[in-house]
């Protein structure tokens, strides 16, 4: 079946090659466009309304961050991780820290992944407001936007008390954190938990109750399980599809496997399930916070390490789940202070390419339907 | 000259003959057109400028902020120095454009809701002009304005543009049936299609009440209709942002794009004033059956303030819709007029018939 899908795409790649014939009606969407969340072109085909297909142009916003890193120490290198997907900038941190501790076999103290699990699950709930907040705009729900902003705002406030910077915080460090966190961090989040739980039913209430909302995501940009796992599409977008990828059930770091919490699978795969999956997850992320934010032990803040941190030569591989999917962080160390190699697997890479398969035949409204429900970071992408 | 709030029919007969008594006929004539015209013209503007303050005000309240409240007491002025820049902002000329027809469209659109303004009565004895088919005369004259909408987005060469006029076309003329058969039922129940006589007939109820269930659901058909036909949320796919940037408007700039913003929110003001007039009883003041003090009370109210009472309200509710609903997409939205409001509307003329014949209305 899988390998089926994957012979389609591949046919489906060459066809999609075919340069722009005459009678076609190309639309640029982007670089500058209100829908495409950062700087991203779509190349659209039209027939009258219709997509005939989309190709996607990258590579607006590259910074070479991959090429940075062989030039910074491992410490350094955490500040770049936090500009691929500043949404989910301490996942981010987080995964190169995971790399470099299990590389020289660091065991990291308990505080350290309390406050680890605690900050990841803020991160995904903030950024699924911001998600929220431009899927309603995308929809032309102007409201919705503010509602999102405003509880969104709270987590930021939580951040900002602690670290001193709301979105690209750096808080990460390897062998632990930069500093020991906010007297009030742990009774700020319990009080951002009680909060939401009291928001959660507006949000029900403004969009995912309202019956245009249905008719515009239901059914639309249906993919299948094997499509999903064929363009590498993981995280929300791909659990929406009944794929099994959260790699926090799959390959489970720091605090996870210790954790009670649903994996949240949808399995009818179009804008509505990918919608639900993230409106569910951050529920199930405020129940991890219940079981974290209360128990943090007392420790040090960070374990000890050289003040240049050098990895022995080999090749290093560490995966965690952000806010969009599975990132992958892969090092190849040649023993110096510099990695010799630095390469990221970003979730938005795959969760973009599919868009051509599932906007292909239907209408423009569609197509923003289907590339706001998919949540794509383009700097995650570029880096 | 007494000014009377309660009736401006005896100011405008002053001035009518004291023209009459300083010059010819034909001049006295032409003053007063000139006169009405001017009036028309500042009201225009001045309803444009307050309808954007107030959209800016409710959709603040809606999205949990203030709105704007720094450029004079409350943001008042905020529309004005709005105005200020986009007038004096420059005009940038598109390449390959028409420009013929690319300058001509703003006019087109805002001499269309210009006109359909003349038809509406304010208040008792304040109406430019009383036709005697008056209510034929403002559809046929706002359906003008989406050939302008079309001129716009065929002359700026732009693929946005022509999208969003293609959409904001199909979209005019299909929601044109439902909003004209809507309005047929309150004909059917006056027997008259001159807006005078139609305010008259609601002396003693407004049309909502009188018109039992069908009267209720042609104005629900109407409210649905016309929010379609003025393009706004969640109608408004002829210049949805996400989609197509700003639809047919899109190569617009400075006082061009002025033009068919002000025309959008006038527009609006039109259709609740149609509402208003044909629905809620224009400028009658509430009545209700024998409650004679009740009813004093009410006619002490101007007629004026009932009828911008009336069309505000039902502004706030047109505003209501844009700033909770998501957007509808093209096929969605033809389906619910041609499968849905169209044989509703249709069955409610059959219906209204029926209840007229057999006289079921008080």
């Amino acid at each position: 079946m899988l390998l089926n899908s994957l012979t389609d795409m591949s046919e489906e790649t060459i066809n999609n090659v075919i340069i722009k014939e005459d009678d076609d009606y190309v639309v640029n969407m982007g670089p500058q466009h209100p829908s495409t969340h950062g700087v991203l072109r779509l190349e659209v085909f039209l027939n009258g309304e219709t997509v005939k297909k989309l190709v996607p142009h990258i590579g607006y916003i590259h910074r070479g961050i991959e090429k940075m890193c062989e030039a910074d120490t491992y410490k350094q290198v955490i500040h770049l991780t936090d500009r691929m997907d500043y949404l989910s900038a301490h996942m981010n941190n987080e995964a190169v820290c995971l790399a470099v501790e299990n590389a020289l076999g660091i065991e990291v103290p308990e505080r350290v992944k309390y406050i680890r699990v605690i900050l990841d699950e803020l991160t995904r709930i903030a950024s699924h407001h911001l998600w929220w907040s431009a899927f309603g705009m995308d929809l032309g729900a102007l409201t919705a936007f503010f509602y999102g902003m405003r509880d969104r705002e709270k987590i930021l406030a939580i951040f900002e008390e602690s670290f001193g910077s709301r979105l690209l915080h750096s808080f990460n460090t390897p062998g632990g954190l930069m500093h020991d966190v906010h007297p009030n961090f742990q009774k700020h989040t319990m009080e951002f938990v009680k909060y939401f739980r009291k928001k959660l039913p507006e949000y029900k209430q403004l969009l995912t109750d309202n019956v245009i909302f249905h008719n515009r995501t239901k059914g639309i940009g249906k993919m299948s399980r094997e499509t999903a796992i064929a363009y590498g599409v993981t995280g929300p977008s791909g659990r929406g599809s009944g794929f099994e990828c959260d790699v926090r059930k799959v390959a489970p770091y720091g605090l996870y496997d210790q954790i009670k919490f649903k994996e949240i699978l949808h399995d009818e795969g179009d804008s509505f399930a990918r919608y639900l999956v993230r409106m569910e997850e951050m529920e199930e992320s405020l129940n991890i916070l219940e079981q974290v934010a209360d128990n943090v032990p007392e420790g040090d803040f960070t374990a000890k390490m050289k003040p240049i941190i050098k990895l022995p030569e080999g090749e290093y591989y560490q995966r965690v789940e952000t806010a969009r999917g599975e990132l992958g962080v892969y090092i190849v160390s040649d023993g110096k202070k510099f990695p010799y190699r630095m390469r990221f697997r970003s979730p938005n890479f795959g969760n973009l390419f599919v868009l051509n398969t599932l906007a292909k035949g239907g209408l423009i409204a569609d197509l923003v339907a289907i590339s706001g429900s998919l949540d794509l970071v383009i700097p995650d992408i570029d880096r | 000259m007494i000014l009377d709030i309660y009736s401006f029919s005896t100011l405008t007969a002053n001035i009518d003959k004291s023209l009459h008594n300083v010059m010819a006929p034909w001049l006295a004539v032409a003053t007063e057109l000139v006169l009405i015209g001017l009036l028309f013209l500042i009201f225009y503007a001045l309803l444009g400028l307050f309808l954007v303050y107030l959209e800016r005000k409710v959709c603040a309240v809606m999205q949990n902020r203030i709105g704007p409240n720094r450029v004079g007491k409350w943001g008042v002025l905020q529309t004005i120095a709005d105005l200020i820049k986009l007038v004096t902002k420059e005009l940038i000329p598109i390449k390959n454009a028409d420009n013929f027809l690319f300058n001509l469209a703003p006019f087109i659109v805002i001499i269309a809701s210009f006109m359909a303004m003349a038809a509406l009565p304010f208040a008792k004895g304040l109406q430019a002009i009383d036709f005697n088919i008056g209510i034929f005369y403002v559809i046929a004259v706002s359906s003008l304005g989406v050939i302008g909408i079309l001129i716009a987005g065929w002359s700026s060469s732009s693929k946005y543009s022509l999208i969003g006029a293609m959409r904001s076309g199909a979209q005019v003329v299909s929601y044109e049936l439902s909003v004209g058969l809507s309005l047929l039922a309150i004909v059917v129940y006056t027997g008259s299609l001159q807006l005078s006589t139609i305010v008259q007939s609601q002396a003693d109820g407004w049309w909502i009440f009188k018109g039992q269930i069908p009267a209720i659901i042609a104005f629900i058909i109407y409210l649905i209709a016309s929010t379609a036909e003025i393009n706004r949320g969640p109608f408004d796919l002829a210049e949805a942002e996400s989609e197509l940037t700003a639809g047919f408007h899109t190569e617009y700039s400075g006082i061009k794009f002025a033009f068919f913003f002000l025309a959008e929110y006038i527009n609006m003001f039109i259709v609740a004033g149609i509402a208003a007039t044909l629905f809620l009883g224009g400028w009658m003041p509430l009545h209700i059956g024998h409650w004679e003090a009740f009813n004093r009370i009410m006619d002490y109210i101007p007629s004026i303030v009932w009828f911008f009472g009336k069309t505000f309200f039902i502004i706030y509710i047109i505003m209501w819709f844009k700033w909770t609903f998501p957007r509808l997409r093209i096929d969605q939205l033809l389906n619910l007029e041609w499968k849905y409001l169209l044989p509703l509307s249709l069955i409610n003329i059959v219906l209204i018939s029926f209840v007229v014949l057999m006289g079921w209305y008080f």
